[in-house]
């Protein structure tokens, strides 16, 4: 299925945990933050949230700011 | 006299009142050797998308959360709903209840837009927030930031980046007499003197990324930028004389022969 990850479209397993997908993309749960749909994440929901087709995800993590 | 021995907010205490970006470095091992040089004791950092598209190193590679605390900041928001939101974000990545709060009016000065960041201010404070806003030097807004529950108040020396300097000392006095939280001169330090005078001034502390980043030798400059805070703090405490407008001899004109 389709969704739309940090600004492009993407193709994951149906049926995908925000686990999962973090998981698959090489990503330590413990150092990003998860928003869906303009719904932050919490991250003891990670195993539990399954992403819905067309759902707008953003994964954010701490950058070098002044 | 703001006489503290170490710098205090939100439940925590720090030695160094250095506070150093982690922004524009050349590249991460000199920002690592700056940030040890500067024996800052807080960094800066920002939120912002992972690069899916290849595994690149990770800032945190680079920084020892044993030995650093972070301080996200909500750079780039314009409005005060923005900047919440990246407050909420940064806050969920879990390595922070800090925010240093970014509200910027304008593109060309980065000044804060000071109606969006006393909204923001009042509503992230609500939700347990240990608020640090980035503020002009106006002393009213230092005094409505403070009733708003903002835990320091960080007013500008002059433009992010800028390198000018403290271009209006006598409003940061007045910052200083007007608001009991700590004061952080955030943005506009250029060189040492620049943060020595925040200090000789009474400030709490100094926040800097590009006097560091930007100089052509970050770890030279950060070892500098550290010895420049002491040295002010301590004349701030030491008590300097007073300015005047003429002479008074340091030697007796007693025991001269005729």
């Amino acid at each position: 299925m389709e969704i739309r990850l940090n600004g492009k479209v993407r193709e994951v397993a149906e049926g995908i945990t925000v686990r999962r997908l973090l998981d698959d993309l090489g990503l330590h749960p413990m150092r990003v933050a998860v928003q869906r749909n303009l719904d932050i994440i919490k991250r003891d929901r990670y195993d539990e949230v399954v992403l819905q087709p067309g759902d707008t995800v953003e994964i954010l993590t701490v950058m070098a700011g002044g | 006299m703001r006489n503290q021995a170490t710098l205090k907010f939100g439940g925590k205490e720090f030695h160094s009142r250095l506070i150093v970006g982690t922004g524009k470095y050349p590249d991460s091992p000199t920002m690592q050797k700056a940030l040890e040089a500067s024996g800052a004791e807080i960094v800066t950092v920002a939120v912002r998308r992972v690069n899916l598209d290849r595994t690149q190193e990770s800032l945190l590679d680079y920084i020892d959360l044993k030995r650093y605390t972070l301080l996200p900041n909500t750079a780039g928001c314009y409005t005060a709903d923005e900047a919440i939101k990246y407050a909420r974000l940064a806050r969920e990545v879990g390595m922070s209840e800090m925010v240093k709060l970014e509200v910027i009016g304008d593109q060309r000065t980065l000044f804060p837009d000071n109606e969006e960041l006393l909204k923001a201010t009042r509503i992230l404070v609500k939700e347990g927030f240990i608020v640090l806003p980035y503020t002009n030097d106006d002393p009213i807004m230092a005094r409505k930031l403070e009733d708003a529950g903002a835990a320091a108040v960080m007013p500008l020396g002059a433009p992010i980046g800028s390198g000018l300097g403290i271009r209006n000392p006598q409003n940061i006095l007045i910052i200083l007499e007007t608001v009991r939280l700590p004061v952080i001169v955030d943005a506009g330090v250029g060189t040492a003197s620049d943060a020595a005078i925040a200090m000789e001034l009474g400030c709490d502390g100094v926040l800097m990324n590009t006097g560091i980043a930007g100089a052509k030798d970050p770890v030279m400059m950060a070892d500098a930028m550290r010895k420049a805070i002491e040295a002010g703090r301590q004349a701030y405490l030491a008590g300097r004389i007073p300015k005047k407008s003429y002479a008074t001899a340091s030697t007796t004109m007693e025991g001269m022969i005729e």
